[in-house]
């Protein structure tokens, strides 16, 4: 009989540990969350000869060491459920930094097999590792991989399981740190072994190390009586001696170690002439030329984005068109049945104003993969920076902010690659506030109506750059009031250049956008179904029913039917509310069914102004509405909409993002009420200025 | 010149920093200053007394800056890199 062996795949991010897992595992793999965090757990399986290998991939890591921020609950998994062996992927031309996992990762005591992956971009750099030289000298299996090509993967394997099974036999001699520190931790695994039973044998160098580092994990757990009065007394003399932290002395020692293994083990064969990488980046991070580039790639991000997604939309448009034409002709004698409107109204009308901008959202978040792979964002965040730090964000915010012109949902769940909580929270908190693609229909419905022909684009730059000006003001007002305190900093690799490979990149792509999918797919169409019945009844009972049933009356006006509906009530019953920024109860109605999701809006306002079918190139919709409401109003309509609480789904990714739902409340609230506040006022300053100024 | 140090409060030239440093200055950590989080990040991700780094540019806006450190581009605020002792090569 053969149990699995449990491996855990760990290493630097950028250095190919994705590839390895995947070339190991295949399709075989499943991704989860750590209890409680919003930190990934992907495990993948394979079979190997008669055993089966179960592979954890951990979160990617530069050490072990728990700083505040989610990540650390991986390395406490490691620890507490510890595999049956490591692979640490090794980035081979980088591999100093490298290898200081891997020495960490001996220091928990557990047995350490390195694949030495991403050989062949050493080589080509003129970096040769000899792959045997390091494992005699860290004493541990080193087996050379090319993991984007699945190269060596049999031989780690074989390798990783047979340390599985030696382990205890064969394991590392623990690295040298120096004069003091190893005197020092001798000394406190002797009093741990004196004073605390729990701690296994091959664990407690390890809880000695953290110990005497001021682990915040660590220290909570074992740091009581004797043991904390030893720790305290040796770090005091470690302080004493080095004149720094044992934290930093350990890291330096470490590195010490790796220094002197890496020069007798590597061999740079040619004098370094300027890379690929470092030529690029003398353009693209240019002192003077550097924000030019940068702001014409964006620039030219959304104009393909535009260029190629609006005759996409256009197909889509006029297949929900014929289909929703499709469906009503199976009622032909009978256009006000419920189930017909249902479908046709509710569901097409509903569903299909969303799908439009699918195309749009896509090559968006294609476009930011693209770039991603390709290492120019970490530029980007290392150029925006200095600005995101003076509005109270960080240069990682700006990814984020830049998918959430797609759909703030994955917007809000990219945040995850900012470690330090209240950036992150500040940057989650202000991205609804970044036009997302559901208001769109919105505002393409409206311009039109309201505004002459040349007006009309400027008036959407307008819009979007109200919410951009918004979202940068109130991340700086969050940053002096509910979230002051900054001890966030910027340290960030800039790695190396590479060609993105589409696959990777449509792989993201479809990640973040099936979000903004499953969104339509469930909330929308429940949205939709729910607001349809909210307005479809109750029915007026005028006393015609029976007549109208025969046919011989024709059907009660879909506009008396909204009045007299559930919603049509609840609107009226609001209008005193939104009477001050110039809404009537048929904008709140519409409002309401926004609740749930933006989209909605649209479709809502066709229904109420019995057009059927609404989107956004309805001219009979912009007629009624040119009709009933001047521009200021059109415009107040527009900007509550940026504004205002985002949608349902939002609201849902907030509260799992920031672990609280106080936080979503907060930023629903806040949203609603500055809202209310920007058009109230645009609202009373306008009916009052215009006037003047139009009689002048 | 590729640095220009600042001087302490009793007029001294105060030790020469990495954030004092120029595009093109070759230096070796002496120190890493500070009990912070930071100051460990900072050392676990190479930046150790004795290993030479190199200013490799200042970001467009005037922070960050990039330095190579162990065969890779590292990027880090002044802030920071005022915490960093460095004695040129």
């Amino acid at each position: 009989m053969s149990h699995p062996v449990r491996i855990a795949l760990a290493g630097n991010p950028n250095s190919g540990k994705t590839s390895v897992f995947n070339a190991v595992t295949g399709a075989h793999q499943r991704v989860g969350n750590y209890p409680g965090v919003t930190v990934e757990r992907k495990v993948g399986w394979r079979r190997h000869g008669d055993i089966e290998l179960e592979l954890v991939d951990l979160p990617g890591a530069y050490s072990l060491s728990a700083y505040s921020g989610e990540e650390s609950i991986a390395r406490d998994d490691l620890v507490d459920n510890p595999p049956d062996v490591v692979v640490c992927v090794v980035d081979a031309s980088n591999l100093e930094r490298n290898l200081y996992l891997a020495v960490q990762l001996l220091e928990v005591g557990l047995p350490v097999v390195i694949a030495l992956n991403m050989v062949d971009v050493a080589r080509s750099r003129g970096i040769d590792v000899d792959a045997d030289a390091l494992a005699a000298r860290m004493s541990l299996p080193v087996v050379p991989t090319i993991g984007h090509r699945g190269r060596g993967v049999r031989e780690l394997i074989d390798a990783a399981v047979t340390a599985a099974n030696q382990h205890g036999a064969n394991d590392a001699p623990p690295i040298p740190y120096g004069r003091g520190l190893d005197d020092g931790v001798e000394k406190l695994m002797t009093v741990l072994t004196d004073h605390n039973g729990d701690i296994a044998p091959p664990r407690r160098r390890w809880v000695a190390l953290k110990l005497l580092e001021r682990d915040p994990v660590v220290t909570e757990r074992y740091a009581r009586g004797q043991i904390a009065a030893q720790a305290e007394r040796i770090i005091r003399t470690i302080e004493a001696i080095q004149s720094e932290t044992p934290a930093l002395a350990f890291a330096a020692a470490r590195y010490n170690f790796i220094s002197r293994v890496c020069s007798r083990v590597t061999q740079i064969t040619n004098v370094r002439r300027r890379t690929k990488t470092e030529r690029i980046d003398a353009l693209v991070t240019h002192r003077v030329l550097g924000l030019p580039i940068f702001l014409a790639l964006m620039f030219g991000v959304f104009q393909l984005t535009f260029a190629l997604g609006d005759p996409m939309m256009n197909w889509i448009d006029a297949a929900f068109a014929w289909l929703g034409n499709g469906i009503s002709s199976w009622w032909p004698h009978d256009p006000s049945s419920p189930l017909r409107s249902l479908l046709v109204d509710g569901i097409i009308g509903g569903a299909g104003s969303v799908l439009i901008f699918l195309p749009d959202i896509l090559l968006l978040f294609l476009a930011i993969s693209l770039l991603e792979g390709s290492g120019y964002m970490a530029r980007a965040a290392f150029i925006m920076d200095r600005l995101m730090q003076r509005i109270g964000l960080h240069g990682k915010s700006f990814i984020p902010m830049l998918i959430g012109f797609g759909c703030s949902v994955p917007a809000i769940m990219a945040t995850r690659t900012l470690d330090n909580r209240r950036d992150r929270l500040a940057t989650m908190l202000v991205i609804p506030l970044i036009s997302c693609s559901a208001r769109l229909p919105i505002y393409l419905l409206i311009i039109p109506a309201f505004f002459p022909h040349a007006w009309q684009a400027p008036m959407l730059w307008f819009i979007y750059i109200i919410g951009i000006a918004l979202a940068i003001v109130s991340a700086r007002l969050l940053s002096v009031t509910v979230l002051r305190t900054t001890t966030s900093t910027f340290l960030m690799e800039l790695p190396p250049y590479k060609m993105p490979t589409l696959r990777h990149a449509l792989i993201e792509m479809w990640g973040r956008g099936s979000v903004f999918l499953r969104k339509v797919g469930t909330l929308i169409l429940g949205a939709t179904i729910v607001m349809w019945a909210l307005t479809s009844f109750p029915r007026p009972d005028d006393g015609r029913g029976a007549l109208r049933a025969a046919g011989a009356v024709r059907p009660a006006s879909s506009a008396r039917q909204i009045e007299y509906s559930a919603a049509g009530r609840v609107g009226r019953a609001m209008e005193p509310v939104i009477r001050p920024m110039g809404f009537d109860w048929k904008i709140g109605t519409a409002l309401i069914g926004a609740i749930a999701a933006k989209e909605v809006f649209v479709a809502q306002l066709g229904v109420i102004y019995s057009i059927d079918g609404a989107d956004d190139s309805s001219e009979g919709l912009r007629a009624h509405l040119r009709h009933d409401y001047g521009p200021l109003v059109a415009f107040c309509i527009m900007l509550f909409a940026l504004i205002s609480s985002p949608c349902m789904s939002t609201v849902a990714v907030m509260r799992r993002e920031s672990n609280s739902w106080r936080w979503a409340m907060f930023q629903y609230g806040g949203l609603t009420f500055i809202a209310y506040l920007i058009t109230m006022i645009v609202f009373q300053v306008g009916t009052r200025l215009i006037p003047l100024i139009a009689g002048v | 010149m590729e640095a220009i140090p600042g001087k302490n409060l009793r007029g001294q030239d105060a030790p020469l920093t990495l954030g004092d440093l120029r595009p093109g200055a070759r230096a070796r950590v002496t120190a890493v200053h500070g009990r912070s989080e930071v100051a460990q990040r900072i050392a676990e991700l190479g930046v150790t007394p004795g290993v030479v780094i190199e200013v490799e540019r200042i970001a467009p806006l005037g922070n960050p800056i990039q330095i190579r450190v162990r065969g890779y581009n590292l990027a880090l605020r002044l802030n920071e890199a005022r915490q960093i002792g460095v004695a040129l090569v």
